[in-house]
């Protein structure tokens, strides 16, 4: 790492509506260094690096970049096109490739002259197998990308970059999907490609990664820069400091002995569309007073299970049985009825109706209690006082209970979920990705209501792909690999992530 | 370069002021096919307005015409607000007016007071049914209602061209394909002496309101727009779908089969082919015009039989094509969606700085 300055963000500010996400950011990368960005979620991490690649136009502020012959010059800001043209490439937390095509397609997809006949397919390939070895990125080239591993899939993102010649890579969140082998072998190639100087802005909330790996940090918080330290004068608590203001409190788990079993799965088998969403003669118990983690890189039956706990899917054969008593129709409401407290992995999709109140959301799971209505009308008194009491007590901050729930940020809505799940005193909670995407004071929360309620007796079904989550909270530990459930018989990270990967032993 | 980007919020001039500055909009751009057509475009206007406010006979014929759009607007509202795409209610207001047909026109002589409810009963019932199997088969199989819902229109109008030329055939019909009249104590009274405005308006008005009641506070309502705003996270907390799109349809028919009632029993008193001018197809403009809600489509529907019944009106009095009232109202249409999407989004107008060169 040399100190040649190439990329300079200049008091950046940007505002939707009356939320500040970025206010004046200045910011500097230099050549061949790899630069993290930390910072709870709703920092502003995603918004500055989009308004570098050109996706947002800033309200004030410029960027600056060394063009080719090694000037300064300003950086035609709000268009992808010129961001492209100046060297930067981004890769996106959320994958952009067309999974019909084939990697080398994708690659080349956008780099290509529109208005000639013939494809130059063969240059291409060669220009792509030089960049894969240069940077010891590789991927298949000719499988169409919907049969990649997310791993691989990554690694086409990043060559599809490096391919339009950057000089700056701008990965969001890279690992959040990677097993944490994989994420060291991607932070591997990341040292290399700097060697050959590449600069690299990488965003992030995992701690130990950005202690890993990074030349030099810089924290967000609340949309302004708080702090920049080099990476080898910083440690955990320092950052974690920065990043959320104070130190977090950390949660204690006292050790209960668990009670009866509360949820059995008895040779329970789905069968999904793919091998990877079907579960095949599954076993489980959860008893009460515990907390089950489910550690697993997503996408390997974690959906089957928790859609049959959740009452969503049915089981094809096995029984399942909430408190001893066999469940025979699974139906959502069922397990509502027995028990089941359900917070949902993707929680604007199958946890809120976005259009719908959050006084109206609070209540949505308990529509036929007599508590909120009567002969088919809401009490609609009874439902706002709750409503308004249940805000305060579980700290929903938004608008007001009338407001669209949508309007909520996503932790806020979380934990309108959580309101809604804890007040009906579950049996049984299953807590499907609960802190995903969330910043660390809301994840401390969903922890802490999680433990609170392992006190009170409950049982907990903990499905997550946060390692670190799984282990600060979780009694015993399964793995899920490629639908089957392995019972980890430890609790060293490099193990379980073996685990995770599937090819222990 | 404009940049389109959803407005934060919108204030009362904008939900307000731009459907308004929509149908000006809309008569304008109407004035210029008038004007091909060599008319006075002042005179023209001012005998449209006369059409519909100029008397109290304009009015009670204006609200007459709103009548059976109140009720397919609602039949329409309610299940597109489940997401469920009743393109049928023409169907269904046949259904409903065949029902009336058989059983108010001499089956049954009993007095009003039980005659009266008896039809209207029949005519839901008839109307719930055609939205019914459709929806049954969308649950059941997949089948798709729109395509299912718009082609039983069809189907239903030549079921009722078959019964007009055979059971229901009036024999004092002079041969005629109509049915027999309701008999006298079937009819809704009418509301006012010596107009043909009838006591079905008042039952729209009452189903506009109690729909906007239930909608918002009933459990029927909130189970509806939670299946039809996210039918995943509604399954997710154990709302029967299925269930409450059944029930969605039930009521949507029964509202379009009211229409057909209210035709049949409040106005002509018999029942033809022709009794409806597409008043189905008219209330997903209404529905969709109100933006689906019960209180708005009353209103959208007294502004589509204004500019109805006014455009009559205009090419009686200036001898222009009656076919000027179909352009108006459907400039009027495209207006108030494109203003509707100015009010959601707004225009930001982006300033390219100038390109530092060195």
């Amino acid at each position: 790492m040399n100190s040649q300055k190439i990329l300079a963000l200049n008091g950046l500010s940007k505002t939707f509506g009356s939320v500040i996400a970025n206010h004046n950011v200045s910011l500097d990368l230099y050549r061949g260094e790899v630069l993290a960005l930390l910072g709870e979620n709703g920092a502003g991490k995603t918004t500055l690096m989009n308004m570098i690649f050109g996706h947002y136009m800033p309200d004030s502020g410029s960027v600056d970049i060394e063009d080719t012959s090694g000037a300064f010059v300003p950086l035609s800001l709000g268009h992808p096109q010129a961001a492209i043209a100046a060297g930067i490439g981004m890769v996106h937390q959320h994958f952009t490739l067309a999974e019909n095509l084939d990697a080398l397609d994708n690659i080349m997809l956008g780099a290509e002259r529109l208005n000639r006949l013939r494809r130059n397919k063969a240059a291409a390939r060669g220009k792509v197998k030089d960049i894969m070895k240069e940077s010891g990125l590789s991927a298949p080239l000719t499988v169409p990308v919907g049969q990649l591993t997310v791993g691989e899939r990554q690694r086409v993102e990043i060559l599809k970059a490096l391919y339009r010649d950057v000089k700056i890579l701008v990965l969001d969140e890279p690992t959040a999907v990677l097993t944490p082998q994989e994420a060291d072998t991607l932070f591997g190639n990341i040292g290399k490609m700097t060697k050959n100087g590449l600069s690299v802005i990488f965003i992030s909330h995992k701690l130990r990664e950005v202690l890993a790996f990074s030349h030099r940090i810089a924290v967000l918080r609340h949309g302004a820069k708080v702090g920049e330290i080099a990476t080898s004068q910083a440690d955990e608590r320092k950052i974690a400091r920065m990043m959320v203001g104070s130190e977090t409190e950390e949660h204690t788990r006292k050790l209960m002995p668990p009670g009866k079993p509360i949820l059995c799965f008895e040779k329970v088998s789905v069968s999904g569309r793919s091998r990877r969403e079907s579960l095949e003669c599954i076993d489980l118990a959860v008893n009460e007073c515990e907390i089950l983690g489910i550690a697993g890189v997503s996408g390997n039956g974690q959906t089957a299970l928790a859609g049959l706990i959740s009452g969503m899917l049915r089981p094809n054969t096995g029984n399942i049985f909430v408190d001893g008593v066999a469940v025979k129709d699974v139906r959502p409401s069922v397990m509502v009825d027995a028990g089941v407290g359900r917070i949902p992995e993707d929680r604007h999709r199958d946890g809120i109706v976005g259009t719908m109140s959050v006084a109206e959301n609070m209540i949505i799971e308990c529509l036929d209690d007599q508590a909120v209505q009567r002969r088919g009308l809401l009490k609609w008194d009874t439902i706002q006082a709750q409503a308004e009491k249940m805000t305060v007590k579980y700290d929903v901050r938004g608008p007001g209970i009338e407001a669209p729930a949508q309007l909520l940020s996503g932790g806020n809505i979380q934990k309108l979920i959580l309101a809604r799940v804890f007040e009906a005193k579950p049996k049984l909670i299953l807590a499907n990705q609960p802190t995903r995407g969330l910043d660390m004071g809301a994840a401390a929360d969903v922890a802490k209501r999680l433990l609170e309620a392992r006190a009170r007796g409950a049982g907990v079904v903990l499905i997550s792909e946060d390692l670190d989550e799984i282990l600060s909270l979780s009694d015993r530990i399964m793995v899920m690999n490629d639908g089957e459930l392995t019972l980890a018989k430890t609790r060293d990270r490099a193990e379980l992530g073996l685990l995770m990967a599937g090819d222990a032993e | 370069m404009i940049r389109i980007e959803p407005r934060q919020s919108s204030s009362a001039l904008m939900t307000y002021g731009i459907p308004v500055l929509s149908a000006i909009i809309s008569l304008l751009l109407a004035s210029i096919p008038l004007t091909f057509s060599g008319a006075p475009i002042g005179a023209s206007y001012f005998e449209m307005f006369k059409g519909v406010f100029g008397s109290k006979f304009a009015f009670s014929e204006m609200l007459t015409r709103a009548t059976p759009l109140i009720f397919t607007g609602l039949a329409v509202a309610l299940a597109f607000r489940a997401r469920l795409w009743n393109i049928g209610a023409e169907g269904q207001l046949y259904l409903g007016a065949m029902a009336a047909v058989a059983v108010g026109t001499g089956v049954f002589d009993v007095p009003g007071v039980i005659l009266i409810p008896m039809i209207m009963v029949m005519g839901c019932v008839a109307g719930a049914t055609g939205m019914a199997v459709p929806t049954l088969l969308k649950t059941k199989f997949g089948a798709d209602e729109v395509v299912t819902t718009l082609l039983l229109n069809f189907i239903i109008l030549i079921f009722l061209q078959y019964m007009l030329e055979g059971p229901f055939k009036d024999p004092m019909g002079l041969g005629w394909p109509q049915s027999s009249p309701i008999l006298d104590q079937g009819m809704l009274p009418p509301l006012m002496d010596r107009m043909r405005i009838h006591s079905g308006l008042i039952i729209a008005l009452i189903c506009a309101i109690t729909a906007q009641f239930m909608l918002a506070r009933s459990v029927w309502g909130l189970k509806l727009r939670a299946i039809g705003e996210n039918p995943s996270a509604a399954r997710h907390a154990g709302i029967r779908v299925n269930r409450t799109l059944m029930s969605a349809a039930i009521i949507s028919g029964a509202l379009a089969g009211m229409a057909g009632v209210s035709e049949v029993a409040g106005l002509k008193g018999y029942l033809t082919s022709d009794l409806s001018p597409g008043f189905g197809y008219t209330g997903i403009v209404v529905a969709m015009l109100a933006g689906l809600s019960p209180l708005g489509v009353v209103a959208a529907a007294i502004f589509i039989a204004s500019v109805f019944v006014g455009a009559d009106s205009m090419s009686r009095a200036m001898g222009v094509s009656s076919y000027l009232a179909d352009l108006v109202v459907s400039t009027s249409l495209l207006c108030v969606l494109v203003g509707g999407f100015v009010a959601r989004f707004k225009f930001v107008r982006l300033i390219q700085k100038k390109e530092v060169t060195q």
